[in-house]
Order: C-alpha cells, then structure tokens, then sequence
C-alpha cells in the first residue's frame, strides 16, 4: 500500500501543487519583491532597497495600527474561546433541542464579513443613537464593537470544534473519574480539558489568525474612524496602499511584515499548545 | 513482463492527468482574459509586461469612471460597434475604487486603452501610462486649453465634462418663506442672497421658522458616514483653498497658511446647526441620505453638484419640481463675494494607454473624436449623461436639458460672476483627504476644536505633499 502512494504520488499532488505555485507561492514570492520597489503596477517595478521598509516603521499610523490589533486580538481570543467551551459543553449535555441550539448559533459563521460589518453598524448605532452618539464617536465603540461582532461571528464554529472535541472523549475515562469521586468541577479540569487540547489547539489558532488578520468587518463596521482610531492593521495595509500616491511599495513592505508578525506568532501558539495534547 | 504493462499503464495515467490538469490551468487562463469582455470575442492578445497587441484594427476598452452610467456607456458601446464595426467594452469600477480597479486592470495583458485620471496630482500616478494628445483633434477643439493636464509640451489628460457644484435649493419652499408674514430677514428674493451674511440671515430665520414651512431643517443631513464625506472634505475645503492660491496668484503649493480658515467654519457651522439632523448623529447618514432629504422636502438646501439631479430625480415620493431646483454659489463670507459664481471645473480628464499598441491608441483616439463629433456621439453626450463639455464641436441648441446643468451654464455665462475653480485637484492624496474628513467628523461630535481641524488641515496638507515628492 506505502508503494501504491508513492507510486501515484505525482498524479494526485501535481495539479495541486501546480496551483499552489501558480496561485500562492509566485505571488508571494512577487509581493516580497515589490516590497523592495517603486510602482504603480505590479508589472512595472523599480528597485529602491529598504526605503519602504523605513518609510513603513516610521510611518505611526502603522504603529497604532499594530497596537489596535494586538489589543483587539488579546481581548477577542479570550472571550471567543471562553464563550465557545461554556456553550459546547452546554450543548453536550443532552438538552432538549441541542441540534437546534447547535445550528443557531452556528448561523452567523455562514454570513460573509463585509454584510455582517453593514448589519452591526446598524444595530450598534441604532442603540448609541438613544444616548445621542453613534460608533464613530469614540475609539471605544469601535473597538467594542469589533469585539462584539467577532464574538457573535466565530463563537458558533468555534463551539462546533469544542462540541467534536468533548464528544470523542472516552465516557471510560469520565466514568473511572466518577468512580474516584472526582468532582463535576476536577473531572472539567483533569479529564475533559487534557482530552480536547487539539481542539483547543485548532480554536486557538483560528481565532488568534483571523482577529490579527481582521479586514472585511473592519472595513464595513468603522472603517478606522474616527481618525483611523480603530484601523487594524490589514486595513491600515489596504489605506497605504491606495491612500498615496506612490505609496503602493510601502503597503507591499507593511504586509510582508505582517506575515512575518502572524506567522511568528501563530507558529509560537502552536508549539506551546502542541505540547500540551496528551494521547488517550 | 507484468511489470512493465502496468508502468506503461501507470505512466499513460500520469500524462492524463498532466493533459487534465493543463487543460484546466489554459481554461482558467482564457476565461480570465475574456473577463468583462461581454459577449465580444477578442482573440489575439498577447504580448508583456503591460504592453499589449491586438487585432490590426484596434479596439476600445474603456474603464468608466461613473457608475451611476454605466448602463448608458454600455449601450453607447454597442452602438459604436455596429455603427464602425470596432470593437468596444466597457468596464465599470465600482464607487470609490477606481484607482483600485485600473492598477489591476492595467497590469493585465487585455488592458484597457483608454482610461481616465482626476487631474495633476492623478497624472503624477499614471504618467508612465498616458500618451501624449497634443496632436489631437480632440485636444484642437477645446474651448480653453488650460483646462487640460499637460507636463512639459506634452497633454496627458483631455477634460471631458465641466462640472459645477453650489448649494442646491428647493425655489418652492423659500418662495414659501418670503411670503411668511412673520420673517425677519427682510429679504424677499432668492436674487437678493449675494453674500453669506444674507445667507445665514435667511437661513437661520427659516430655522426658526421650520413647523411653518414644513421642513426639518434648512439644510439636509451633513454626510459623515463612511465614504461619504467627499462634500466637505474636498468640495467645500476648496473654497478656502481657492482664495489662499487666488490672493497668492498660485495654482499648487506645498503648505497652506489657511487665511480663511474663517470663512470655512462660517458656511460649515451653517450647516451643521440649521440642519435636518442633530450634529452628533451625522456619521451615519450618507450622500443618498440628503439627497432623499431634499427630494422629500424635508430639507430646502443641500450642498451638492449639477450630477445630483439625478439622484433627486430617482427618489421615489420625489416632490420637488424640476422646475424649482436651483442653485446657489456657497457664499462664505469672503469680501467681494457678490461675485462670486459656482465652483466650476473638471476632475475627469480621458487618457490614452501609451502601452497599448498603436492600433489600439488610434481606435480610442478615434472613439473620443466620434463621441464628441458626429450626430450620435453628441446625442449621447448631451442628452443621455448630460454633459456639459469643454469642446467647440457643441452647437449652442446641444446643450444639456437637466435643470441643474442648466443652471452652472447661466452662472457661467453671467459676465458678471467670476466661477470658483477647482483647486482640489492639486490636494495632494486620498489620505490628506480621509483625515481632514475625519477631523471635521470629530468637529461635528464636539470632540475637535476648529483650531485642531484647522491644524489637521494645514499639517497634514504639508506632511501629505512631502510624502508623495
């Protein structure tokens, strides 16, 4: 069998490695490129070394952006990932309609970034409105906001891993636990939680990537307002780009030290939940 | 001998594949390039780098500017089409991502030839790719040459409608008003408001006067929401911006003293307190918001140019009489002001794609000379976008008909007024644009002085143009 997949190793991987390369990997290889040039399009590009880079860290929109991000990213993680377990292991219990509950909230996963944005600004200034304010007003709203749009986004697909997660953990284990006398409360902690740690995992990296890397509902919520308060950094990414004319090499730079900044950190989240997971 | 039928076989398996997988790549590939192309099949392109071939008689492909008309530039395409027998498409950028649309769309191989830039500071960006159209007919035929965007000898940007933009007012409400016995202002004709100090004297007792006349506010809703401050962030930061370069005798500069940084807070505190919306809630309401506004009679005055008639128009419950639309220029309070006209310029000039190939270059050059030229082509122009152009090919009958086209021509052929140009072409990027939308957003909120909006102004002005240099 080993030899029959490496036989056809080529037929299967090929076309999609071939797509890979054409559709990820080149363009990414060019936007590393252009991030060390001058130009208007990507075809016609002219080398100026690091200044992009230099113009890109003294640039202090970047900077707040970055901050913005990393406190919107702390602060959704926590209570996306909380919310999520509480409501999965709610919904593991056999309660009456626990396939209802499960889709609805699975529900709001299913509407793209930039409706939900528009839905929200509505409902959020519709409440401000009754204190004479709306959501640009202060930076607090929109940061706020965001985090309230995010929690209701992601918490339904979220819960649905969790649920997958508490689900496979061998009712053996939990009965043992029982058995010993082991609390509701120290079964949570030294069966249930050990036991869905890839879950865990898996949550964690979802929430932790998607509220670093957040546009769509950035961009229809506040659209950075008021000032560029609440921009986050790939809209800040988006903004140079096409906010300045001869900018667009500087936007390339502040990307690619995005990627550089997610994929630290996503790798770091991995490693050190990674060595949390136990084998059943 | 087992071994080797099944390597045979195994080996037609993988080239199977490899033809498949091809296959499905070239597909992709074509399918991308007729993108937009609507049902015309354009064969043969290729070339790189941006430089692109096609057939020996050329084509236009046109990327619009406008999406409020782009049913209509389609419909002009095909007529050109079957009446040249070229072919044309139209692609439309969606609002407010033009400059998005054509950097993709001009990377491609089955780019566009003919495009539009918004002036000076757009012609900077593009200039790698605009020909030079000084040999042109089209370039022979404009009223004043000086409207064009030119660098060196060389003309880049050929304008291609004049636009105007003032206050616009409902003629049937303040008809209402001056015939209030009550009014306080003592002025009796709209004829008789040449100076913001009239303005504001009438405006402010209709104020007062709103449950009698049936308004919620003088003016509609200051538009703050996203995307929709380009009123006051461009159109009414020109005013100051055009007295500062007229007393200097400047069209471009790289800092601003804002002398009449005054005079801006004057007309905007205007709007704001005599408004339908209480100031505080202005960062949802949009441009469509106040043209409803106005539409519905709800308003009397909004702020907005001679493009907006048809916004007013497609509001349904519409009941304001075409006949009654009229425009104001906005009056700030700067001496000498009785004569000052609308605000009357351009922000989009044509450009012609100098890395198209030859062929193509003379099918877009040829395209504008037919659109502005022969019967059909200004048919379109006058009466289906209603523009009002820069060219001499126009007879005096073929004029635009919409009531607010109307008007910038009676303004500027009054003698008498002098039309305020547009100096924010020269405003010198989209950012500077969006943080002085943002500081006049945080003004309106109580948040920012007017001596910080006027700091963001002045200091992003100058921090803007030493970036882009």
């Amino acid at each position: 069998m080993p030899g029959t997949i490496k036989k056809y190793f080529p037929v299967f991987v090929l076309p999609t490695l071939l797509a890979f390369f054409l559709a990820f990997f080149l363009p990414f290889l060019m936007g590393i490129w252009l991030s060390f040039c001058n130009f208007t399009t990507v075809v016609d590009a002219e080398w100026v070394g690091i200044r992009n880079y230099v113009r890109a860290f003294s640039n202090e929109d970047f900077l707040r952006a970055l901050w913005f991000t990393i406190r919107f990213t702390v602060v959704s993680v926590v209570s996306i990932n909380l919310a999520a377990f509480l409501l999965a292991l709610l919904l593991t219990r056999g309660i009456k309609g626990t396939n209802l509950f499960r889709t609805v909230f699975f529900m709001p996963n299913l509407i793209g970034g930039i409706v939900l944005g528009y839905i929200w600004m509505l409902i959020l200034n519709g409440i401000l409105a009754k204190f004479g304010v709306s959501l640009t007003y202060d930076p607090r709203y929109g940061f706020w906001g965001l985090v309230i749009l995010m929690n209701w986004q992601m918490i339904g697909y979220m819960m649905i891993i969790y649920i997958a997660g508490i689900q496979n953990v061998p009712t053996e284990l939990q009965e043992a636990a029982k058995m010993d006398g082991a609390t509701g409360m120290q079964r949570l902690r030294y069966v249930t939680v050990p036991m869905v740690m890839p879950s865990i995992t898996i949550c964690l990296f979802l929430t932790l990537t998607n509220s670093f890397k957040l546009f769509d509902q950035n961009l229809a919520l506040t659209n950075g307002a008021p000032s560029g308060q609440t921009t986050m950094l790939a809209l800040d990414i988006y903004n140079t780009f096409y906010g300045r004319i001869g900018w667009e090499g500087v936007g390339q730079a502040k990307a690619v030290i995005f990627f550089i900044i997610v994929a630290i950190i996503s790798f770091t989240q991995l490693v050190l939940t990674r060595r949390r997971e136990v084998e059943s | 001998m087992k071994q080797e039928k099944q390597q045979r076989k195994r080996r037609g398996i993988v080239w199977l594949c490899l033809c498949l997988a091809i296959m499905l790549l070239a597909g992709c590939g074509k399918k991308e390039e007729g993108s937009g192309t609507g049902e015309s099949g354009n064969g043969g392109t290729n070339g790189s780098n941006g430089e692109n071939t096609s057939t020996a008689s050329g084509r236009v492909f046109y990327l619009n500017f406008k999406p409020e008309s782009s049913e209509l530039w389609e419909e002009l395409a095909k007529q050109y089409t079957e009446e040249t027998g070229v072919e044309m498409k139209v692609q439309t950028a969606a609002s407010g991502t033009y400059e998005q649309t054509l950097k993709s769309e001009i990377a491609k191989k089955d780019a566009p030839n003919l495009f539009q830039i918004n002036g000076p500071v757009g012609y900077q960006n593009w200039k790698n790719y605009c020909l030079d159209l000084s040999d042109t007919k089209l370039y022979g035929w404009m009223l004043d040459n000086t409207l064009a965007v030119t660098d060196g000898d060389g003309v880049y940007g050929i304008p291609y409608v004049v636009e105007g933009y003032g206050i616009i007012y409902n003629k049937e409400i303040l008809e209402r008003y001056f015939d209030l016995d009550d009014q306080q202002s003592g002025i009796s004709t709209v004829e008789e408001i040449q100076s913001f100090e009239t303005l504001k004297a009438v405006v402010e007792d209709m104020t007062a006067h709103k449950e009698a006349l049936g308004i919620d506010g003088v003016f509609a809703s200051t538009s703050f929401a996203q995307g929709e401050d380009w009123r006051w962030q461009t159109h009414l930061a020109n005013l100051p911006v055009y007295y500062e370069f007229r007393d200097k005798g400047i069209g471009d500069a790289d800092t601003l003293d804002l002398t009449y940084a005054e005079n801006f807070k004057n007309i905007f505190d205007l709007y704001l307190h005599n408004s339908v919306t209480e100031p505080a809630m202005l960062g949802n309401k949009s441009v469509n918001d106040s043209m409803a506004e106005f539409a519905l009679g709800r308003a009397a005055m909004v702020q907005n140019g001679n493009w907006g008639w048809e916004q007013i128009a497609k509001v349904s419950g519409n009941v304001v009489a075409e006949t009654d639309v009229k425009f104001l220029p906005i009056y700030t309070g700067v001496e000498g002001e009785e004569k000052q006209g609308l605000c009357v310029g351009t922000e989009n000039f044509f450009a012609v794609n100098s890395r198209a190939s030859e062929a193509d270059q003379k099918a877009a050059i040829d395209f504008l000379e037919w659109l502005f030229q022969s019967e059909k082509g200004k048919q379109y122009v006058t009466e289906k976008f209603g523009f009002i152009t820069p060219f001499n090919t126009f007879e005096e009958s073929e004029k635009p008909q919409d009531p607010l086209a109307q008007e910038v021509i009676r303004y500027m052929e009054n003698p008498n007024l002098t039309a305020v140009s547009w100096n924010f072409t020269a405003f010198p990027s989209q950012t500077f644009k969006d943080k002085l939308g943002a500081a006049l957003l945080e003004y309106t909120q109580g948040r920012k002085s007017w001596e910080e909006v006027i700091d963001v102004f002045r200091n992003e002005w100058a921090e803007e143009k030493r970036q882009i240099q």
